[in-house]
């Protein structure tokens, strides 16, 4: 990877923005075969002592970096601004190359109430801007209201699911609203759907007696929103789950009985769910744990017996999460929207 | 308590599969004849291990090799770890790699040995066994083609072309037959013992991204669809050229030439999904359907015609980034007098309301000056300038082109003014390149399609009624050739655009510079 870079203390946004475009008009002066990515901004924003570890996060999103990324980050007692603008490109072989670009702008927490007056002429128009802040900073969030197309968040960061949960509900009413929790529940969903997609599994949608969801303890949110899915894809009523100490339990009433909902905090070390289990009034259960090389199935009829195998599939790791909320920036998911709801209902007091 | 919004829930639609990208794929025991080829440890077995990765595969899934080499299930497992380390397009998980092939089976003998058939038998309802339930069956024929009908019968012949409660499906790769008869004779052989739905006929190509996008550019914007006709399409240039010779496919190729092995069906195809009215609906009968109107509406010239539609040539020896290179008919296993075409360049037309009128050029070739494939839509001139074009270049059609390889993606020619106090014109591009644009990363095609024809969604594949209009177009001009054994063929010299006598093809055009 090449990079060009430019770099400036006490300047001015019209100085970052016509910095960069001289960086890509000499790049693609020397090599016309390098064009600059066009896909979407991502504003980040910091405390400056984290920089350094959020920037290596977005550097492990592998092929889904965002075309222009400006990271603020946010340094107390700091009045002006500095800034580090940088292309970097691989220099292609044949055919095109990819050139993405990266502003670094140190700020004070004064800049932040006004900060679209910073990121705005930094931006590539045309393209949707993403916003994504993982310390907080909610000032500097609202400020950015008005130009951002898509709020990255992440549900399981907050210590009350319900905190979170309504800060999304409020994000909504300004942008499309990609949940980094929720994507930590899309293995499972597939591997649900897939498993109820079989004609003798579908009846039993209709009688699941019990959906037991095992989660990492600071990840109780993706556990609320893959319940709050079933419960709006299965039309189930939705009552608050009670309990504590890592177990939350309750009773959901369905068209013909009720759905035993219960949520268990495990140890593990990555964030996002441990196992789930789903079983039915005829006395079936569909298991699902994570385990090496991907999820460890077991399957007991009403027999008792019972079946094991694994369903193959390597861990994305939270790098691949956070790629996968740039990319999920692009689409659209219509199911999450009914998961929060019905997951804001659930939420134990 | 509260349900909003509720859901309509039927017995048969499964609700939790709405919102996801990665559609179900029901358990499945996936065979694959002709194993231990290079086709199956290159493409097939590396993508079987991407979708692993990427937990696409379902949630049950099991693999059979069968081969004639003699080996044990260890050692093709080892050979399969092997492949796929060095084929795969990213590095193998050792976790993923080892559930993959833990319960995987080979099974040794000859296509025409009874006892492999009832070996397969006894694995599948093993694995059956173990699952609990029928698994959908999967046979892929990655072996030369004189060996699907064989293996199609043996199957039926040992029950294996169905399954209670479960699919069974075949798949088999291309060439669908040697010519017309040959295809019709294909086709039969395979529907006395599966049904047409049954009957995966892969063409890789239809699997690229880029091959999906042409019908996401015209049935997703508006922009194109009022010049999509005779009105303002002057012609349309199709190029598949590569700069690359045989290789060690002389074999193959000296029995197949340019036309059998790109015309007749990629290069076909394209001119199908460019020109084809838009389907009703985006599933595999609606698709193919217009594709097959489209096809049955290029006539087929007579064989007198076609030495004014065709041109055929080989490629000399010459020059090729730098270095020299053998002639086709030096190259190791071609016969010195051999007749095979390693350029082929057509004429067509489509005679429907649309395009009447409309010339179609389309040419291929081995060992050309570079690698390009290309669609270009060539539009008519504007009727009156009524700028001075003087001191310019001047004003040139509008061209709309879409590239396959080796970029990916669409430009647009138009004309523009030339800073300055004149109002002088040139043409300049507006480019789009997917690999500018998005993301994502584009699965290999075979990806792609294995997980397509598991699901049995065969949009993407050839139906047989297709095959047959692809072989009537180029079946005609395969006869003449055939039949023309005294007059010389034209060469090229490699590395060059290609012969001079396609240039009479044009009627007075030229071809786009490679």
């Amino acid at each position: 990877m090449s990079e060009d870079v430019w770099a400036e203390q006490d300047t001015t946004p019209d100085r970052i923005e016509a910095a960069l475009r001289e960086l890509l008009r000499q790049r693609h002066a020397a090599n016309e075969q390098l064009a600059p990515a066009r896909v979407l901004n991502l504003v980040v924003i910091v405390d400056r002592e984290w920089k350094g570890e959020i920037a290596n996060r977005l550097e492990r999103v592998g092929r889904y970096h965002a075309s222009r990324t400006v990271l603020c980050a946010v340094e107390n007692a700091r009045t002006t601004l500095d800034a580090v603008a940088t292309v970097s490109y691989d220099e292609p072989k044949n055919g095109l190359g990819v050139i993405h670009e990266t502003v670094e702008i140190d700020c004070g927490p004064e800049h932040l109430l006004g900060l679209q007056t910073i990121v705005d002429p930094v931006l590539v128009g045309e393209i949707p801007t993403v916003v994504w802040s993982p310390h907080g900073h909610d000032e500097a969030v609202n400020a950015l209201l008005g130009l951002m197309d898509v709020m990255l968040v992440d549900s399981d960061d907050l210590l009350e699911p319900a905190d979170a949960f309504d800060r999304v509900h409020d994000l909504r009413e300004y942008a499309y609203v990609v949940d980094l929790a929720w994507l930590r529940t899309t293995p499972w969903r597939e591997r649900l759907a897939a498993s109820f997609d079989l004609p003798s599994r579908l009846a039993a949608l209709h009688h699941i007696s019990e959906l037991e969801i095992r989660h990492q303890e600071r990840s109780t949110a993706s556990g609320l929103l893959l319940a709050g899915w079933m419960a709006s894809r299965l039309n189930w009523q939705r009552t608050r789950l009670r309990g504590g100490l890592g177990m939350f339990t309750g009773s959901l009433g369905r068209e013909e009985g009720e759905t035993t909902v219960a949520l268990r905090a495990l140890e593990q070390e990555s964030p996002g769910l441990v196992g789930v289990t789903v079983s039915s009034e005829e006395g079936t259960s569909l298991s699902l744990q994570r385990g090496f090389g991907g999820l460890d199935a077991a399957e007991r009829n009403p027999d008792g017996e019972l079946r094991e195998w694994k369903i193959l599939g390597a861990s994305r790791g939270e790098g691949g999460i956070l790629g996968e909320g740039v990319r999920q920036a692009l689409l659209r998911d219509p199911t999450y929207v009914g998961a929060l709801d019905a997951a804001r209902e659930l939420c134990p007091v | 308590m509260s349900t909003a919004s509720p859901i309509n829930l039927t017995d048969t639609d499964n609700p939790l599969v709405e919102g996801l990208e990665r559609l179900p794929v029901h358990p499945t025991s996936l065979v694959i004849f002709g194993a231990t080829g290079d086709l199956a440890h290159r493409k097939l077995l590396p993508a079987l291990y991407n979708l692993a990765h990427e937990g696409q595969l379902p949630e049950r899934f099991e693999m059979i090799g069968v081969g004639r080499r003699d080996q044990e299930h260890e050692d093709f497992r080892d050979a399969v770890i092997a492949s796929i380390q060095r084929y795969s397009r990213r590095k193998p998980d050792e976790n993923v790699l080892q559930g993959l092939l833990e319960d995987t089976r080979y099974v040794q003998g000859n296509f025409d040995d009874d006892e492999i058939y009832a070996e397969l038998d006894r694995t599948l309802q093993e694995f059956d066994e173990q699952a609990g339930r029928h698994l959908d069956r999967v046979f892929y024929l990655s072996t030369a083609p004189e060996f699907f009908p064989l293996i199609a019968s043996k199957l039926g012949a040992a029950g294996l072309n169905h399954v209670d409660n479960a699919h069974t499906r075949i798949v088999i790769e291309k060439p669908f037959g040697y010519n017309l008869a040959s295809a019709r004779r294909l086709n039969a052989e395979l529907l006395e013992v599966f049904e047409e739905p049954q009957i995966f006929r892969i063409d890789h190509y239809l699997g690229k991204e880029t091959v999906q996008n042409l019908m996401a550019m015209r049935f997703a914007n508006a922009l194109f669809e009022p010049v999509w006709n005779r009105n303002y399409v002057d012609h349309v240039q199709i190029t598949a050229a590569e700069d690359i010779g045989i290789g060690g496919r002389a074999g193959y190729y000296d029995h197949a030439g340019a036309l059998r092995d790109l015309v007749q069906n990629h290069m076909l195809q394209l001119l199908a999904l460019l020109t084809m009215e838009p389907p009703t609906a985006f599933t595999a009968d609606r698709l193919r359907d217009e594709k097959l109107k489209v096809l049955e509406a290029i006539v087929p010239p007579s064989v007198e015609e076609v030495a004014t539609m065709a041109v055929r040539a080989q490629y000399g020896p010459g020059v090729v980034g730098g270095a020299k290179v053998p002639g086709y008919r030096e190259e190791d296993g071609v016969p010195a007098d051999s007749r095979t075409e390693t350029y082929a360049a057509l004429r067509l037309h489509v005679s429907n309301w649309r395009w009447a009128g409309v010339p179609f050029y389309l040419r291929t070739g081995k060992r050309l000056s570079r690698k390009l494939t290309e669609i270009a839509v060539i539009l008519k001139p504007i009727p009156h300038l009524a700028l001075k074009s003087s001191g310019s270049v001047g004003i040139q059609a509008n061209q709309l082109v879409f590239t396959l390889q080796p970029d990916e993606g669409v430009s647009v020619s138009l004309g523009a003014k030339i800073p300055g106090t004149r109002m002088r014109i040139r043409p300049v591009n507006m480019e789009f390149r997917y690999g500018t644009s998005f993301l994502s990363e584009s699965p290999e095609a075979y990806e792609r399609l294995i997980l397509d024809a598991m699901r049995g969604d065969a949009t993407l594949f050839t139906r047989n009624d297709e095959v047959e209009a692809l072989w009537g177009i180029v079946d005609p001009i395969l006869e003449a050739w055939a039949q023309d054994t005294e007059s010389e063929i034209s060469t090229y010299p490699a590395g060059t655009p290609g012969p001079k006598e396609a240039e009479a093809l044009l009627d007075g055009r030229i071809w786009r510079r490679l």
